[in-house]
């Protein structure tokens, strides 16, 4: 069966001006539970933290880790 | 990150800790000083200083024993008649005689304990009968409390592997086969002994919501403990006592009477009134929940608006940061203030959780499992209203005796065609082109569940449901597809809630009478001591599926009064007193 495009909104949001990737943090990504955090390259070649899977269990370490307090935790729309 | 990759690593260790939560961290620890030349590796699915249910922190112990306030023998009546009886109590009476040195040892760890102005431990009363609740003023600290302490006592943590099968052989445990969830690489552990701490099966039932992770555990506890040890064929006792929690609606988080409750909050009918005496969670306060929604007194509410201002404000800062912190976010996108409104309340999906409720993985007051040199403790083990003290104290349990077991074995063989089997199943998913997502097939279980395993239970609906979910597992085995590692942990998560569902239909259907008010309310049935004063353990036959026998309830070590028997069922309130609220 072949898969389909379906799109979902996902309920972190991370401040690209203030995530410091690019200096090499992790930290969101680390202790993710659900592991649902990843690093994307932009554009211009730097580096930031992105919510890739909507998986998410709104229990805020990613938020609280985050050195630089670029990470929002949103509650997923189905439930909010 | 997340690219499939072929690899197998094989290490060895002593003991085997998986699950990083919050039983499994207290049982390395306690394993490695009582032994400290042996070898303890704690593993988890997720990174352990963020790990289960603990992850952010917590309010309170739910069920301290504390000198003072209660006795080791009122705790453990008090749990044996939430039990309705089924309680083998040693294991029960162990926990409440040595959770107070926990309690100690937590203290040093830096993790405070609220006290009066005498420097007592302020312990407050919420249960029906005695009084075990203890606040925790930084309960956001527990987990980087914790995990110091295995840095200290040198404990190899291994992050990002999830355990989904147990080794065996030479009758004992073996290790544990493991797959890293951002490279789909093995690990296989061998062991001498295993301690299993992989939390409840949080993701059983589907949340009203319809979010998949929108459940009341982490969501990253997805059952494998109870699959595991299914599949290892060890013994897990009364699984058809699910949890079900009195929850926020939709948030599906705690709505805390344990907090709010010592404060003056209760829950409430749609007039305001309260109708149960209690809100300690158990079977038979959730049938009265239930029977207000049925009776259409709904919806049912968490009521903190007659409070004061200070009480309120003391109340928000406790459930707003420590357990779930998005809960004070939840109600500003709502327009809830809990001075104006009561916040709606809800029943929420079914799951597995000792924690809450009572089943889960046989163990004794050991913490031992029906297979030798196999552990569980924590939400996954079956001592009833474990918590977070029952996690950390039956946890130590574990660790202590583990020490001692591995001195006298060496590591059990086991067959190697184990491993290549468990390889053949956990890559099935990514050897094709296209087919089911993961999150479809763990959806419609999920689904499935509800309409058909939610009590009241029903006979008929519960053999429809063995019947769907026969076709799931047809569809699941031949046709789930995941592109990447990540997708491939939440294809064998799937894997995990569908045998938790069958074990669940199973069980349910097992134990013909009522039982644990709506936990097991089994509509055609009543209650039937003369035949059902047992516990049902559950094991894999030798056709795979799940067979059944009763189990005799261990003689009491705290005898129990005739009147005394019923009293969690002594719930609602009398009509004639609510004007007096
Ligand atoms: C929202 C909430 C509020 C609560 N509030 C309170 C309270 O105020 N007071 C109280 O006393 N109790 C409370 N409890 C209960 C208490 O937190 C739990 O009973 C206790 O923490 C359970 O401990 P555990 O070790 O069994 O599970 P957890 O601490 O959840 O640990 C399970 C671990 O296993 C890991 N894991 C899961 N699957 C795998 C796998 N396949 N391979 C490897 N690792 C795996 C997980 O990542 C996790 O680290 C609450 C629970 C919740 C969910
Ligand atoms: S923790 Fe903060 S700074 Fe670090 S990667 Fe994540 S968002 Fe960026
Ligand atoms: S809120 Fe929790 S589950 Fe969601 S991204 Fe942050 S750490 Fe992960």
């Amino acid at each position: 069966m072949p898969l389909a495009q379906t799109a979902t909104t996902v309920p972190v949001v991370v401040d690209d001006d203030l995530c410091i990737a690019d200096k090499g943090c992790t930290v969101c990504v680390d202790v993710c539970p659900l592991d649902v955090l990843r690093i994307a390259v932009k554009d211009d070649g730097t580096k930031t933290a992105y919510m890739k899977y909507d998986e998410c269990w709104y229990c805020m370490p990613c938020e609280a880790d985050c050195p630089t307090d670029a990470v929002t935790v949103n509650l997923p729309y189905l439930l909010k | 990150m997340d690219e499939i990759l072929d690899g197998l690593t094989q290490i060895d260790c002593d003991i085997l800790v998986i699950g990083g939560g919050t039983a499994g961290p207290m049982a390395a620890l306690k394993a490695k000083r009582k032994n400290p030349e042996a070898n303890v590796v704690l593993l988890d699915k997720a990174n352990v200083k963020r790990s289960g249910a603990i992850s952010m922190g917590m309010d309170g112990l739910n069920n301290s024993v504390i000198p003072g306030y209660a006795t080791p023998e009122q705790y453990t009546k008090e749990i044996t008649i939430a039990n309705d009886g089924i309680c083998d109590q040693a294991a029960v009476y162990r926990y409440a005689q040595e959770c107070y040195g926990i309690i100690q040892e937590l203290d040093e760890f830096g993790i405070r304990f609220q006290k009066d102005q005498n420097g007592e431990y302020d312990v407050k009363k919420v249960h029906h009968i005695g009084t075990y609740v203890l606040p925790m003023p930084n309960g956001d600290t527990v987990k980087k409390a914790l995990y110091r302490q295995l840095r200290k006592a040198r404990i190899n943590i291994i992050n990002r592997f999830m355990a989904t099968r147990l080794l065996t052989g030479e009758g004992r445990v073996a290790g544990a086969i493991c797959v890293n969830t951002r490279t789909a690489e093995f690990l296989v552990v061998r062991a001498k002994a295993v301690i299993m701490g992989l939390g409840a099966a949080g993701r059983l039932g589907l949340p009203t919501s319809g979010y998949l992770y929108g459940t009341y555990e982490n969501a990253s506890n997805s059952g494998e403990g109870y699959a595991m040890a299914y599949h290892a064929g060890a013994g897990l006792a009364n699984l058809e006592c699910y949890q079900i929690n009195p929850l926020i609606k939709d948030y599906n988080g705690p709505a805390c009477a344990y907090v709010a409750g010592p404060m003056g909050g209760y829950t409430a009918n749609a007039k305001g009134e309260r109708f149960i005496e209690c809100d300690y969670w158990s079977g038979q306060m959730m049938q009265e929940f239930f029977d207000e929604l049925q009776g259409g007194k709904g919806p049912v509410y968490l009521k903190l608006n007659h409070l004061a201002e200070e009480t309120i404000a003391e109340i928000e800062r406790v459930l707003h940061i420590v357990e779930r912190p998005t809960r004070g976010h939840f109600h500003e996108g709502r327009g809830t203030d809990y001075r104006k409104q009561m916040i709606e309340m809800h029943i929420s999906e079914i799951g597995f959780c000792s924690g809450h409720s009572a089943s889960g993985v046989f163990v004794d007051e050991h913490a031992r499992t029906t297979i030798p040199g196999l552990y569980a403790a924590g939400d996954m083990a079956n001592v009833p209203h474990n918590y977070m003290l029952g996690a950390f104290t039956n946890g130590a349990f574990a660790g202590l005796d583990a020490a001692d077991f591995i001195n006298d074995v060496d590591y059990a063989s086991f067959d190697e065609g184990e491993v290549e089997a468990e390889r053949t199943r956990v890559l099935a998913p990514t050897k094709r082109e296209d087919g089911i997502p993961p999150n479809q097939i763990e959806y419609k279980t999920r689904r499935l569940v509800n309409d058909y395993l939610q009590p009241p239970k029903v006979t008929a609906k519960m053999e429809l449901a063995q019947q769907r979910f026969e076709e799931v597992r047809e569809d699941m085995e031949t046709g789930m597809y995941a592109r990447d590692a990540h997708e491939l942990m939440r294809a064998l998560e799937a894997s995990t809630i569908l045998d938790c569902a069958e074990m669940a239909a199973s069980a349910s259907m097992f134990r013909t009478e009522s039982r644990w008010g709506l936990y097991h309310n089994r509509v055609e049935y009543e209650r039937d001591d003369d035949n059902w004063f047992c516990h049902t353990i559950l094991t894999k036959g030798a056709d795979g599926q799940p067979v059944h026998k009763k189990q005799d309830v261990k003689p009491y070590v705290v005898e129990i009064a005739e009147d005394e028997k019923d009293a969690y069922y002594k719930q609602r309130v009398d009509p004639s007193s609510v004007a007096a609220e």
